[in-house]
C-alpha cells in the first residue's frame, strides 16, 4: 500500500527585545549562568509580571506578514507542567485567544507553489536551560539550571498539517524564517536555537481523509535535521503499519547524529496542562488603529519583493525566488544594482559565483569578502566591455582574497580585454592557419566548426581577446 | 459520586502530591462536595453571557522595552536547597 505523510510544524521564535517578556532582565545570548533574573522570571511569590510593548508589537507584526487575523481581544494563560526549567512550574502562554489566527503563507517546493496555512500565532515565554551530568538526561543523576532564558519571547507559530513531504516542510520553515527577518522581529539564528521547531507527522493510506496517529519530535533547531526526522518518521512508520501494528502517540527525540528518532517512553508524555486564564496579567486589547499603524510600518515582503524584481528587472520567478529567499540576499542585490549593474547580470552572478564561494567556505553573505559595491563595480567593467564575462570569473577569483578594486585587479593582472583588432587579428589568422579542418567544415556549411576556431584565438590571447569581436573578424575573414 | 479514586489519583500525580491511603476516603468526599456546590452555578442561565477572562476592569498594561538591573546572583540562589558553580541543582529530571 501507498502512503500519504501529513505534517504539522509549531514553530518558536525567539523574538529580538531588549528585556524578557514580564521583566526588565536583559535577553542577551551568552551572559553567565543565572545573571539575566530578578524574582518575576524566578517566579518568586507575589511578584507581577507585565508584558513588554515589543513583544505584543512584533507578535502583531508576525501575524500581519503571515496573512493572519489579528484577534482585538488576546488574553494569556497558565499552561501547567512541572520540569525544572520553569521556576513557576507553569509556562506563561496563550490558549484559547491567541493574538493572531488563520493565516498562509506560499511556499515553493519542487512540484511547484503551495499554500500552506497557520492555524494560529501566540507568544509565550521560553523556558531556562538544563545542563546535565551524565552524557543523556536519563543516565543524570542531577542536572544544573540555568534561568537566563525563562522569560524571553517566543512565538510560536503553527501550522495546519498541510504539508505532506519532508522538503515541504523545510521550505516552509525557511519561509517563515525569511519572514520574520524580513520584518526584523527575530534574529533566527538557528544554532542558538533562535528558531525551533517541534514537528508533528503521520502517515495515512493515499487518498484517505482520515488522520493517522502522530508522533511529534521536539526541538529541531536545523533545516537538516527536519528533513531527516521527518524522513526517518515517514519510513518508521511506513514499517510499523505494514507489519501490522500500530503507530503509539507519543514524543520521540531526533538524534542528529545517528539520522534517527527514538521514543522517550516516559511518563512525561501524559500531559494534562490544565491551561488557566493568568490573572496577573490583564487582556490585550487592539484596535484598527494600531493594527493599521503596525501594517504601515511592515517592510516590503519578500514575496512583494519577489515580484517586484520580476516585474522591474526582467527577472525569473525562480531567480527572483532565490535572491529574495533571504533578506540579507535581497538586500545584497538590491546594493549591487544600486551600482548601476545589469540587474540580470547581477543576479546570475550572486546566484553562481558568489553563492558557490560563499556555501563552500559556510560565509555568510553579509561578510562576503567581495562586498556587493566591489560586485557592483565588477559587473560595470563586463558592460563596459573592458572584460569578459570568461575573464571576470578570473577577476572575481582574485577579488575573494584581494581586497582592491576590481578595476585596480584588472590593471595589475593585465585582464584588460582586448579590442583592438590590429592586436587581435594576428591571432585570428594564426588560428586560421593552423586548423585547415575547421576551416574546410565551416565553409562546407558546418556553422558550429567556428566555435573551434574562437577558442582558438581566445586561448592564445589568454582569454583577453573579446569573443564578439573575435566572432566577427573570423566571419569575415572565411568569407 | 463524581469523584472517583482514579480522579483522585490524577489529580494527585499532576500535582506531585502523594495521598496516604487512609486520606483518600476524605478527600474523594471533600472534592465530590466542592464540585457539587460549583455545579449549582450551573443552573443559572448564561445563555447571554460571556465567559470572564478577567476579573478587573484594565487592559492594555504594557511595560516599555527597557532593561532593568537584574538580581545578583549570589541573592538569586541564596533560597536555592542545592546549587553548582552559579547553577541552581536539580536532582535526577527522568526517570528511567
Ligand atoms: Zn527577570
Amino acid at each position: 500500500m501507498n502512503y500519504e505523510a501529513v505534517i504539522g510544524l509549531e514553530i518558536h521564535c525567539e523574538l529580538k527585545t531588549k528585556t524578557k517578556i514580564f521583566c526588565g532582565c536583559a535577553t542577551g545570548f551568552g551572559a553567565d549562568q543565572n545573571t539575566h533574573v530578578c524574582p518575576v522570571c524566578l517566579g518568586l511569590p507575589g511578584v507581577l509580571p507585565t508584558i513588554n510593548k515589543r513583544v505584543v508589537e512584533f507578535a502583531i507584526k508576525a501575524g500581519l506578514a503571515t496573512n493572519c487575523e489579528i484577534n482585538k481581544y488576546s488574553k494569556f494563560d497558565r499552561k501547567n507542567y512541572y520540569y525544572p526549567d520553569l521556576p513557576k512550574n507553569w509556562q506563561t502562554s496563550q490558549y484559547d485567544l491567541p493574538i493572531c489566527e488563520h493565516g498562509w503563507v506560499d511556499i515553493d517546493t519542487s512540484e511547484g507553489k503551495k499554500r500552506v496555512r497557520l492555524t494560529r500565532i501566540h507568544m509565550e515565554e521560553d523556558a531556562g536551560k538544563l545542563v546535565h551530568s551524565g552524557t543523556t538526561i536519563k543516565d543524570s543523576i542531577s542536572s544544573d539550571v540555568d534561568y537566563n532564558r525563562t522569560g524571553v519571547p517566543l512565538l510560536e507559530i503553527v501550522s495546519e498539517p498541510d504539508m505532506h513531504t519532508a522538503e515541504e516542510a523545510r521550505v516552509y520553515m525557511e519561509k517563515i524564517k525569511a519572514i520574520m527577518e524580513y520584518i526584523d522581529v527575530s534574529n533566527c539564528r538557528m544554532e542558538e536555537g533562535n528558531l525551533r521547531a517541534d514537528v508533528n507527522v503521520s502517515i495515512r493510506p493515499e487518498g484517505s481523509d482520515q488522520l493517522g496517529t502522530r508522533t511529534e519530535m521536539k526541538n529541531i533547531n536545523s533545516f537538516k535535521s527536519l528533513e531527516d526526522a521527518i524522513n526517518y518518521e515517514i519510513e518508521r512508520q511506513t514499517e510499523v503499519l505494514e507489519d501490522g501494528g500500530h503507530v503509539v502517540q507519543e514524543t520521540r527525540t531526533f538524534d542528529p547524529a545517528r539520522g534517527i528518532t527514538l521514543s522517550m517512553r516516559s511518563k512525561e508524555n501524559a500531559h494534562d496542562y490544565r491551561y488557566m486564564p493568568e490573572p496577573d496579567l490583564p487582556p490585550i486589547i487592539t484596535s484598527d488603529e494600531t493594527i493599521e499603524k503596525y501594517r504601515s510600518e511592515l517592510p516590503e515582503l519578500p514575496d512583494a519583493r519577489r515580484a517586484r524584481y520580476e516585474k522591474d528587472y526582467g527577472l525569473s520567478d525562480y531567480d527572483a525566488g532565490i535572491i529574495t529567499s533571504t533578506r540579507a540576499m535581497a538586500e545584497y542585490y538590491d546594493a549591487v544594482v544600486a551600482t548601476g549593474a545589469d540587474p540580470k547580470l547581477a543576479a546570475n552572478w550572486i546566484m553562481g559565483d558568489l553563492s558557490k564561494n560563499l556555501n563552500e567556505e559556510a560565509i555568510d553573505i553579509t561578510k562576503s569578502p567581495v562586498d556587493a559595491k566591489r560586485l557592483g563595480d565588477m559587473i560595470l567593467l563586463i558592460m563596459k566591455d573592458t572584460i569578459s564575462g570568461k575573464i571576470a570569473k578570473k577577476v572575481f577569483k582574485e577579488m575573494w582574497t584581494n581586497p582592491e578594486a576590481p578595476e585596480k585587479i584588472v590593471k595589475d593582472k593585465g585582464l584588460v580585454q582586448i579590442t583592438d583588432t590590429s592586436a587581435i587579428e594576428p591571432a585570428v589568422d594564426a588560428a586560421i592557419a593552423a586548423n585547415p579542418k575547421a576551416v574546410e567544415e565551416y565553409k562546407g556549411g558546418k556553422k558550429k566548426a567556428l566555435g573551434a576556431l574562437v577558442g582558438q584565438v581566445m586561448k592564445a590571447t589568454k582569454g583577453k581577446a573579446n569573443p564578439q569581436m573575435v566572432n566577427k573578424m573570423l566571419v569575415e575573414k572565411l568569407k | 459520586m463524581k469523584v472517583t479514586k482514579k480522579d483522585l489519583e490524577n489529580v494527585a500525580v499532576l500535582s506531585r502530591l502523594r495521598v496516604p491511603e487512609d486520606k483518600q476516603e476524605t478527600y474523594i468526599q471533600q472534592m465530590d462536595a466542592i464540585l457539587t456546590y460549583m455545579d449549582n452555578l450551573s443552573e443559572v442561565d448564561t445563555e447571554n453571557v460571556k465567559p470572564t477572562t478577567y476579573a478587573l476592569p484594565m487592559s492594555n498594561v504594557f511595560r516599555e522595552d527597557e532593561v532593568k538591573p537584574s538580581l545578583d546572583r549570589e541573592a538569586a540562589l541564596s533560597n536555592a536547597p542545592l546549587k553548582e558553580n552559579g547553577y541552581f541543582k536539580v536532582p535526577k529530571v527522568l526517570e528511567d
